[in-house]
């Protein structure tokens, strides 16, 4: 698909004649990131983080394949081929923490990818497929980085693995056995430091493909805008190439600027000390914290703390831990219904008076809270606070936003993409 | 039917953590949380500053040779180092046969076998070896310290927080647990008459519960005597051991800081003129 008014792949040359009628590859691409893609003149710096989440992408695949060339995934000997890495593999220290941060870089512009999503409504019609495939990759992302963090069996790596995969055994009846099998033992073992690493090699790639589908489904109705409003005309738009190629190579500087920073200079912030004792089934360090990019649902998994049941019978429905599973899991599932609780047929956030107060005084704070509550000790002024933010969360999707959407009366919208750039009414005959 | 079914499920969570909300305030008042010994007398780091410490900051290769030695006369009595070989020491400033010398003088030789009977054995260290340690097995090293495991020192100040302040403080944080006084003036066992260290524990309030196995490794001036004549106070050699103790567990960090000076070269040079082509390519289109 595109606009009438994109231009065509005219291939010039012999050589690239003769490829295009035999594997139009290049037309393609040419029309998929280059001139033959309109977008919307008016995206904002925002619109610079799908590009973005592609760039930490490669860059996790070729450092991953790179660091894998040196890495033995054994119990015994994965510790010690890590630090093997850092001392004595050739850049390899840079590897390693290229790597490490850049996972969390990686998280850091899919959040920011994520939340331009939710203010500027681009999970609604007829975008929800994009939506849908990427809140899928957020879930293959999410279970890609905790097998990762598993591989060097550390502390953490050991008992964080201990306790995600005891969620498992919270579901009744096939919990634990079910936890068996997704470990392959009884603990964490050897069987699952193994399959954790075959699984952390694929799924980078699984995520590449669900990517191409995202594109894909992102071309046929083209990309959303600020305002909201659907490209009307090709005054609305310009061609992917050169315009927004050179805004995202000056996006692109920006956010390796700041990879670069704490990759060379902190390169250990982000991460816990304790991933730097060998794992030690028999030890448990005092505070089990998964990494940063998993706090808010870890906060929301341990806010559950009084059970399920039918009141002064002592019959318990559901049990705290179960439900505290379930709520995380939900909390990250009830995004692929977004398209259908959030009902107003305005997209944009800024036309959204009242779906903006929530937005800014809500949602962004009580995810604020829950990502600092979830690295905090469970005392009792942490389990409040996560207790209020992760209420406030569940409510916010599941019942404020329908209602929002209902209630609501939106700003008046601009009549087009152009006027709203120009602040010029377009004329009559266009 | 979705937003129906979503409300319903809205209501069922926010519900059950709002019932979780009132249940958590009301045993906190029921049953207030008692204070803890670690709450008021575990004490911060230390402020110490090393020549490593910031973006620009380089190793000090007289302070890591005196750390060297301390670790190797005094640490290295209990505490492995199994990351780091002898010829890593060639980046403290040694040369190659003063490596040499070093690995064939360590006070533990390197397991081997006897090359005539295959029976277990030792010999003098080479370059290419690893630090031996000082006990056979973890059996041997628990029989040896009162049942307590001395951990391996070649990443200790990467496993703690502020691992080099931490571990400068700690070993210079032995006190004598009666009459001790927090900074508030608490007196220790009048507030905590149980907390008394147990025997066999050493009490030192930069532990994260206060008592430590490890007994005081510099309990005094001069257990070693420096090389470049630095006199050895106990802050000295701390301090000195610390830093080696950064060496061992972030031997590139050199390498990293200016290799990344030099990227983020590259790289304002690159946005700038990212910038300047961006700018130039939409000169002609309002946005």
């Amino acid at each position: 698909m595109s606009f009438p008014w994109a231009q065509e792949y005219k291939p010039q040359g012999t050589v690239s004649k003769w490829v295009d009628e035999r594997l139009p590859l290049p037309r393609l691409v040419y029309n998929a990131v280059g001139a033959g893609y309109p977008v919307p003149r008016n995206l904002n710096y925002f619109w610079n983080f799908g590009v973005l989440a592609g760039v930490a992408l490669v860059i996790q695949i070729v450092t991953g394949i790179v660091l894998a060339m040196h890495y033995y995934a054994s119990v015994d000997g994965a510790f010690n081929s890590v630090e093997h890495i850092m001392r004595d593999v050739n850049a390899g220290w840079f590897l390693r923490y290229a790597h490490m941060n850049g996972a969390s870089f990686f998280f850091i512009v899919v959040y920011i990818h994520i939340f331009r999503g939710l203010f500027y409504g681009s999970y609604k019609a007829p975008r929800e497929m994009i939506w849908l495939l990427g809140v899928t990759i957020f879930l293959l992302m999410m279970a890609t980085a905790f097998m990762g963090y598993v591989l060097p069996w550390g502390q953490m790596s050991f008992w964080g693995a201990q306790v995600i995969t005891g969620f498992f055994s919270a579901i009744p009846l096939v919990g634990e056995p079910l936890r068996q099998l997704l470990l392959g033992g009884f603990a964490p073992d050897q069987a699952a430091l193994n399959r954790f690493f075959s699984l952390h090699y694929l799924m980078p790639f699984v995520i590449a493909g669900v990517i191409i589908l995202h594109v894909w489904a992102l071309h046929i109705p083209g990309s959303s805008n600020p305002t909201g409003v659907s490209v009307k005309g090709e005054q609305d738009t310009v061609p992917f190439h050169p315009y927004y190629t050179a805004k995202d190579g000056f996006g692109l500087g920006i956010f390796l600027i700041f990879f670069v920073a704490v990759t060379f200079f902190a390169p250990n912030m982000l991460g816990h000390p304790d991933n730097y004792i060998p794992a030690n089934p028999l030890s448990t360090p005092a505070h089990i914290v998964p990494e940063w990019y998993f706090l808010p649902f870890y906060a929301i998994l341990k806010a559950f703390t009084v059970d399920f049941g039918i009141p002064f019978t002592g019959i318990i429905i559901i049990e705290a831990k179960l439900m505290g599973v379930l709520a995380m899991f939900g909390s990250i599932l009830l995004l692929f219904f977004l398209p259908w609780l959030d009902t107003s047929p305005v997209r944009s956030g800024h036309y959204r008076p009242l779906f903006r107060k929530f937005f800014w005084y809500g949602l962004i704070p009580s995810l604020v809270v829950l990502t600092y509550c979830g690295g905090k000790p469970p005392y009792t002024q942490w389990v409040v606070l996560s207790q209020i933010a992760a209420a406030y969360y569940f409510a916010h999707f599941l019942i404020i936003l329908p209602i929002v959407s209902r209630i609501e009366r939106p700003l008046a919208l601009p009549n087009s993409i152009t006027e709203a750039v120009t602040g010029k009414p377009l004329p009559a005959a266009a | 039917m979705v937003r129906l079914i979503a409300f319903l499920v809205g209501l069922f969570f926010s519900g059950m953590l709002l019932l979780g909300l009132g249940d958590t305030v009301v045993s906190a008042i029921k049953e207030p949380a008692l204070p803890t010994v670690e709450a008021g007398f575990h004490e911060e780091t230390l402020p110490v500053t090393f020549a490593h410490d910031g973006p620009l900051g380089k190793f000090d290769r007289g302070q890591l040779q005196r750390g060297l030695k301390v670790y190797s006369e005094v640490c290295a009595a209990c505490h492995s180092l199994k990351l780091v070989a002898f010829r890593d020491f060639a980046a403290l400033g040694y040369s190659e046969d003063q490596v040499k010398a070093l690995a064939k003088g360590w006070k533990t030789e390197v397991p081997s076998i006897n090359p005539e009977t295959g029976e277990p054995a030792t010999r003098p260290g080479i370059p290419a070896d690893k630090i031996p340690s000082p006990f056979a097995n973890e059996t041997a090293a628990r029989a040896a310290n009162n049942n307590a495991l001395p951990p391996d020192l070649s990443l200790i100040t990467k496993a703690r927080e502020n691992g080099p302040a931490y571990l400068y403080s700690l070993l210079l944080g032995y006190r004598d647990q009666a009459g001790y006084k927090n900074e508030e003036g608490k007196e220790l066992l009048k507030e905590f008459p149980d907390a008394a260290t147990p025997p066999g524990l050493h009490f030192n309030p930069w532990f994260a519960n206060l008592n430590i196995a490890m007994a005081n490794p510099i309990a005094s001036d001069d257990l070693v005597t420096y090389d470049d004549g630095t006199k050895a106070t106990r802050a000295q050699m701390a301090k000195d051991v610390s830093a080696f103790l950064t060496w061992t567990a972030e031997p590139k960090m050199e390498n990293r800081k200016s290799a990344g000076w030099a990227a983020l070269g590259f790289l304002f040079i690159f946005t700038i003129l990212a910038f300047m082509s961006y700018r130039t390519i939409w000169a002609d289109k309002k946005h």
